[in-house]
């Protein structure tokens, strides 16, 4: 190619201003409502799975089984079945953030200390009083890892949306391919990495927030 | 191909003989599949083995190496993907080769490195209190001791290179996600949902084979560690 093909161009930027925040807007919407859908359902599932251990091993064998099926082949799945690009990378996501959310909750709250629980049902503490006052609280640390890990993963799965034509700053990546326009893919590319980051960094401020008893150790 | 709905479709696809057969047959886009998948990871293992066993081995550093494995999360394999497309490396198979070894090297180097690192340091002792060398050490106590850990690497790093190759139908490469891509731009959904059927049951006989592989391999005495994790 004759061209100049350059690996950024301020140009492009300015030029495209509205199609970036378009997809970048869907990436992050996407993103969110995915991660926080999936929390609603994750811990009640963990809590569940967590007062009955038969249950447990069901959980984490099916996440296990479910995590392992490739996100290109979920989507294909679930698309002639939805019929909407929006929910089928919708559902991808929550289906792929519950599975690493159920696993830390469950972590989480089988880590907790014994003693601990021992001490509060000494004090008289009705189980689900132990469970919301006590176990969950110290659980806190390894949902937090979960949610962050759960979040960045997402991030770079919604590029994968592009196969249903929904996904997000992944759509531009694919357009830049289709052009073989280097500057769109990389400025997509990096939006990606820099939401994952942001995100990363608002959840670990927001855990170190929610634990503060946690920070002298860690 | 109207009337009827994409459960029909999808086993009038499947049952039909003659997408069995020949090049584009589901046994050579599987054996294609894997083959790219072996390449993948065996280029991965090369670079992140000898890498992870030595900077677990030695005293101090590597903490960077969990670091760089949480971080390559973020980056979309997509994106490597279309980037390679652009530059020298091309279109197809081997910029899909290429690719999913770079995100199959994290598990694999963090896993070795780990497993190096928490040798119980009694046991590294005493093998140097009995007049090893560093090497025999190594050979000897270190890795056995941490093979359980590599084997969950490697394992955890080929399932995952399994489902990263049908990425590469999007990129004009082979392979069993050429199934889903082509079902998807001809809206043949039976096809799509063929496709997705056959690479989930792929991925899923990859991890049980090599659950079971390990198991096996993995010495009596230390199959507790290995089970838990």
């Amino acid at each position: 190619m004759g061209a100049p093909n350059p690996w950024f161009s301020w140009a492009y930027v300015q030029a495209n201003r509205d199609d970036i925040t378009t997809a970048l807007t869907q990436h992050v919407l996407l993103t969110v409502e995915a991660v926080a859908i999936a929390t609603l359902v994750a811990v009640p599932l963990a809590l569940v799975a967590f007062r009955h251990p038969r249950l447990s091993g069901l959980v984490i064998g099916t996440s296990g089984v479910l995590y392992t099926i490739p996100s290109l082949a979920l989507f294909a799945v679930l698309y002639p079945a939805l019929r909407d690009r929006r929910t089928t990378v919708l559902v991808g996501l929550v289906v792929y953030a519950l599975l690493v959310l159920v696993r830390n909750v469950l972590v989480g709250l089988r880590g907790v200390d014994p003693a601990v629980t021992d001490a509060a049902r000494g004090l008289g503490q009705s189980p689900t009083r132990i469970l919301l006052t006590v176990q969950l609280p110290n659980a806190l640390p390894s949902v937090v890892v979960g949610l962050r890990l759960a979040t960045v993963s997402t991030v770079a799965l919604v590029t994968i949306g592009v196969v249903v034509g929904y996904g997000g700053l992944g759509q531009l990546m694919y357009r830049g391919f289709t052009s073989l326009y280097r500057a769109e893919i990389v400025t997509a590319t990096v939006l990606t990495l820099a939401v994952a980051f942001v995100a990363d960094v608002l959840l670990w401020l927001a855990g170190r927030l929610a634990t503060p008893w946690a920070r002298g150790r860690r | 191909m109207n009337g009827d709905g994409v459960p029909a479709q999808t086993l009038r696809w499947l049952n039909d003989p003659l997408n069995w057969q020949g090049p584009q047959g589901v046994p050579a886009l599987t054996v294609e599949h894997l083959g790219m998948s072996a390449a993948a990871v065996l280029l991965a293992a090369l670079v992140a083995l000898p890498l992870g066993v030595w900077l677990g081995h030695r005293p101090r550093g590597g903490a960077l190496t969990v670091v760089v494995s949480n971080t390559s999360r973020a980056l979309p394999t997509l994106a490597l993907l279309f980037i390679f497309a652009t530059t020298g490396v091309g279109f197809g198979n081997r910029p899909t080769i290429l690719a999913a070894a770079l995100f199959a090297v994290p598990p694999i180097l963090s896993h070795a490195f780990t497993g190096v690192r928490e040798v119980d340091p009694a046991a590294r002792d005493a093998a140097g209190g009995m007049g090893m060398s560093a090497a025999r050490v190594l050979a000897t106590v270190e890795l056995p001791l941490a093979l359980p850990l590599i084997a969950a690497g490697l394992r955890t790093a080929a399932v995952q290179v399994v489902a990263t190759v049908p990425l590469a139908a999007l990129v004009g490469g082979g392979g069993l996600g050429t199934i889903i891509v082509s079902g998807f731009a001809t809206q043949r959904y039976g096809e799509v949902v063929s496709g997705g059927i056959i690479v989930a049951v792929v991925c899923l006989a990859v991890e049980g084979v090599l659950a079971a592989v390990q198991r096996i391999l993995t010495p009596a005495p230390l199959r507790v560690t290995a089970i838990a994790r």
